[in-house]
């Protein structure tokens, strides 16, 4: 038997590090050849590591939230044969016999274990990769911690609190069933029986109802955590100017209406998004510094002819961006093919980094839920972003009377560093133009 | 017949007895004791006290007999000898010390101690008598603290060669032959006694395993021990009856055998003093053979308070203190009921075991996941040194928050850890707090945070 070290491959051009998301397997399993063993975050798409030879899991990197250099170790497998880390193979696997003692439930018990005496076994593993150093200060006993819950009490139990807590309720008539405790496990402390003391209840007076005091801790990692630095990034360097605009958009409508009916069988579904699409393509070639890039520490802003268009798409794992590319040379049709395609595949967490990075403008849209207005941060480094809102019919005047028209409000950001609060109006009114009049939109000049 | 009042009258000056005493004399109650035997009930009198007295001179005597040259340590000793007589001497000197402090404690708090035989007359009245005199007490208050008894034989009566634990502990020499009926703890801790002082002796239970109320990872190196020690266990077997040269009995395999014996010790139990003191008369709500008892330890009568091994399992000292200091304070006007999480419990063994909480088994047919972690003494430095490898300590938490449910462990001189294996679980501490508490290195101690460690998945030393 020898050990065979997996590390972490390169997985993409000038990452040098990924951040740990997801182990596949635990320590003890065995693992086939091509078997996903974890998967790693990079910064736009998660990658999956796959195993490279069959046998038993001995060693882990670290854990999800650990940052991992590309080319560190990532995992230790024992396998028949040689293996291909000599020096590993010597090496003991504490935290697999730790794990393997925990799950039993103790019928070894008495026997001596295998584990010599406590100096050897204290050494440090030599197992240990660099790649730890380097990772997130997430300390093996946090990670390990079971989080603290506010669990409600199941009949009969009693109330969790110290003999001195106690004694205090009782002396003071007070039931600790009634009382939430904020420590460790729901540990009513002291300090809550003197605030229910001093407060009471009031709420639980009124409604009957108990406060709900627990409190738990959601550590920001993989994709969220990629989120967040993104949405920081664009907030904190670029400053944001959101132009709220209303557009009819009962006669694209009308048109949507007839394609389909005329077409959804053979040439798919439109939905108004491809027309926002395509409005976009139209009302870049007249401003081309919308549909660009600003490299504000080179000075730079890069102005792109294809039009990348960025879908900002809700995904169980949380927001992500797929590019629908060269919009510019697509139709209404294969634009929304494009988009359902995108939408599928980041869903389904399948999207490939190159169909996750890339875009020159974006789109983001809330749908249903799109409220009347929404503030869009820029997809950093873009320079503008296209928010689309909720439709909805609302009486507008055509000056004689009201008339009940489809109306959709459009929320557009724009890089104030870059964009003149003037040419962000105008790009809006093109917008606008376009989709209130869509026979624009197909009229090439 | 004079007659007393007092506020509150205690029958009984066992664990619970005197503990209620004492705290209800600090509470300012006049309070009276009553007590045919001297303070300290069978606990201080034939019980805890005595046999860890003998279990301390058979191992200081055992030890010496292992220091015949073989002996890893390099330690070579001269034959020793003992002179049980002497021994018992000095135990008896060690419980009428403890009586007397007793006594000087109860005297302290300003309560009355009578020696006497008490008989309830109603719920409130009682007759001592004490010699030809008699005196009736009326109290306010009334509290039951009788104790309890060992479980005679009908087959097997208590006389000159069948004996309870009482008098084994006041044997003047030591058996040759000697025949335990009961795997129980306290068949075994007498036994394993005996077994080092130089008895041959022979353990006959009729279950299937010693110290049934303990799992079988706990009772392994317990029987082991019995095994090294040249104990005879007979598991299935039954006691018959005395016969010609010692005790009849049923083995496991249905045939007929008699084992020699000079004495035959019979522990299959204990039994509630519920009928002494004309308890009877009183009517009061039983659970089997036990007075029933609310939170409050409050008998179904008004005023009649019961404490201790008369109010049911477990039968041990300290939950009769517990009960004990509890009700004097009730009596006193405090808002007090029985809300403790964990009783702990030692059986003094070699190795010892001491159990508090759940076990395994226990916490999952409470349902709800749950978590274990266990790190052996073989790992222990300290163990090492004390040539005590044997056993380990286990934790049993909740899966979900890692809450402490259950702690036990084997070892030898683990019933000091019983301590700390009680404040964890009264604390509601986690796991993940005892393994962040400092543990004194090198002390068996820290087999109770390596438990934890293991149960979190990192254990250190293991």
């Amino acid at each position: 038997m020898g050990i065979f070290t997996i590390t972490l491959p390169d997985i993409g051009e000038g990452i040098a590090e990924a951040e740990l998301t997801e182990w596949n397997v635990a320590i003890g399993d065995e693992v086939q050849d091509e078997d996903v063993l974890g998967t790693v975050m990079t910064d736009k798409a998660a990658v999956e590591i796959p195993s490279t030879v069959a046998g038993k899991v001995v060693w882990l990197c670290g854990e999800p939230g650990d940052v991992i250099a590309i080319g560190a170790k990532f995992i230790q497998i024992e396998v028949e044969g040689e293996g291909n880390d000599s020096a590993a193979a010597d090496a003991p696997a504490p935290k697999a016999e730790a794990k393997d003692k925990t799950d039993d439930t103790a019928e070894a018990a008495g026997e001596k274990p295998a584990a010599p005496a406590p100096e050897k076994s204290a050494e440090k593993s030599p197992a240990k990769p660099e790649a730890k150093a380097q990772s997130q200060p997430a300390s093996q006993s946090q990670a390990a911690r079971p989080a603290a819950a506010h669990r409600p009490l199941a009949a009969g139990e009693k109330p969790l609190a110290s003999p001195a807590v106690r004694r205090r309720a009782q002396e003071a008539g007070i039931d600790l069933r009634r009382v939430g405790g904020s420590g460790p496990a729901g540990r009513i402390l002291h300090e809550d029986l003197d605030a229910y003391i001093e407060h009471g209840p009031p709420t639980a007076r009124q409604s009957g109802r108990m406060p709900a005091l627990g409190t738990r801790d959601v550590k920001v990692v993989g994709m969220r955590r990629r989120i967040a630095e993104k949405m920081a990034l664009s907030k904190s360097r670029i400053p944001h100017i959101t132009i709220v605009e209303e557009v009819d958009v009962t006669a694209v409508e009308e048109l949507r209406g007839q394609l389909n009916a005329a077409h959804a069988a053979n040439r798919g579904k439109l939905t108004l998004l491809p027309f926002v699409m395509r409005a976009i393509v139209m009302a870049v070639r007249e401003q081309p510094e919308m549909n660009a890039l600003y490299d504000d520490e080179g000075g730079v802003v890069r102005q792109y002819d294809a039009v990348h268009i960025g879908i900002a798409t809700q995904t169980p794992a949380g927001l992500t961006v797929p590019v629908a590319r060269h919009t510019e040379a697509r139709s209404v049709w294969d634009c929304a093919a494009e988009v359902v395609r995108l939408a599928e595949a980041a869903r389904e967490g399948k999207a490939s980094r190159e169909e996750l990075s890339g875009s020159t403008i974006t789109i983001t849209s809330l749908g249903p839920l799109g409220a009347i207005a929404t503030t869009p941060i820029i997809n950093h480094p873009e320079v503008a972003i296209v928010g689309i809102n909720k439709m909805a019919v609302r009486p507008l005047w055509d000056g004689k009377e009201f008339q009940p028209r489809k109306v959709m409000n459009i929320s557009c950001s724009f890089d104030h560093r870059v964009i003149d609060g003037w040419d962000a109006a105008v790009f809006v009114q093109k917008l606008k133009s376009l989709l209130e009049t869509p026979a624009l939109m197909f009229v090439e000049d | 017949m004079s007659d007393m009042t007092c506020k509150l009258l205690i029958i009984g000056a066992g664990p619970g007895g005197y503990v209620c005493g004492i705290r209800a004399g600090q509470l300012g109650i006049d309070t009276i004791i009553v007590d045919e035997q001297k303070p300290g009930g069978t606990c201080l009198n034939v019980g805890c006290i005595p046999s860890k007295a003998l279990i301390h001179a058979a191992e200081e005597f055992h030890k010496l007999s292992h220091f015949n040259g073989s002996s890893p340590l390099g330690i070579t000793a001269a034959s020793p000898q003992i002179d049980l007589s002497a021994t018992v001497d000095w135990k008896n000197g060690i419980v009428t010390r403890l009586n007397a402090g007793v006594a000087g404690l109860l005297k302290k708090s300003g309560v009355r101690l009578i020696a006497g035989k008490a008989t309830f007359q109603d719920g409130k009245t009682v007759k001592v008598t004490t010699g030809d005199t008699s005196v009736q007490i009326r109290a306010e208050q009334v509290v039951i603290a009788t104790g309890s008894a060992p479980v005679e034989l009908p087959f097997l009566p208590f006389g000159d060669t069948v004996i309870s634990s009482s008098e084994a502990l006041s044997l003047r020499s030591v058996p040759e032959k000697l025949c335990v009926v009961g795997g129980g703890y306290i068949g075994l801790e007498i036994g394993t006694a005996f077994a080092k002082l130089g008895a041959k002796v022979t353990v006959v239970e009729a279950a299937e395993r010693i110290l049934p109320q303990y799992d079988s990872a706990l009772t392994r190196p317990v029987l082991k021990s019995l095994q090294a020690l040249g104990i005879e266990v007979m598991l299935s077997t039954k006691a018959k009856g005395l016969g010609d040269k010692g005790l009849k009995v049923e083995t496991a395999e249905g045939s007929e055998r008699e084992i020699a014996a000079d004495k035959v010790l019979v522990t299959v139990g204990r039994r509630p003093r519920s009928d002494s003191a004309n308890i009877a008369s009183l009517g009061l709500a039983t659970d089997g053979p036990f007075l029933r008892i609310d939170d409050r330890c409050r008998t179904s009568m008004q005023g009649v308070f019961a404490i201790g091994d008369v109010t049911g399992e477990p039968m041990l000292a300290h939950r009769a203190m517990a009960q004990g200091e509890m009700v004097a304070e009730i009596i006193a006007g405090h808002k007090r009921s029985w809300d403790k999480r964990c009783i702990p419990a030692v059986c003094f063994t070699d190795p010892e075991i001491v159990t508090c909480g759940l076990s395994p088994d226990e916490a999952k047919k409470q349902g709800g996941a749950v978590t274990t972690g266990q790190f052996p003494f073989a790992a222990n430095g300290r163990a090492m040194t004390m040539e005590a490898e044997d056993g380990f300590v286990r934790v049993v938490a909740r899966k979900e928050d890692g809450l402490i449910l259950g702690l036990q462990a084997v070892g030898r001189g683990v019933s000091e850890l019983s301590a700390a294996f009680s404040i964890a679980i009264e604390m509601g501490a986690r796991i993940d707090d005892i393994g962040a508490v400092i543990h004194a290195h090198p002390t068996q101690s820290e087999g109770l945070q390596e438990a934890c460690l293991a149960a979190l998945g990192h254990a250190l030393h293991i």
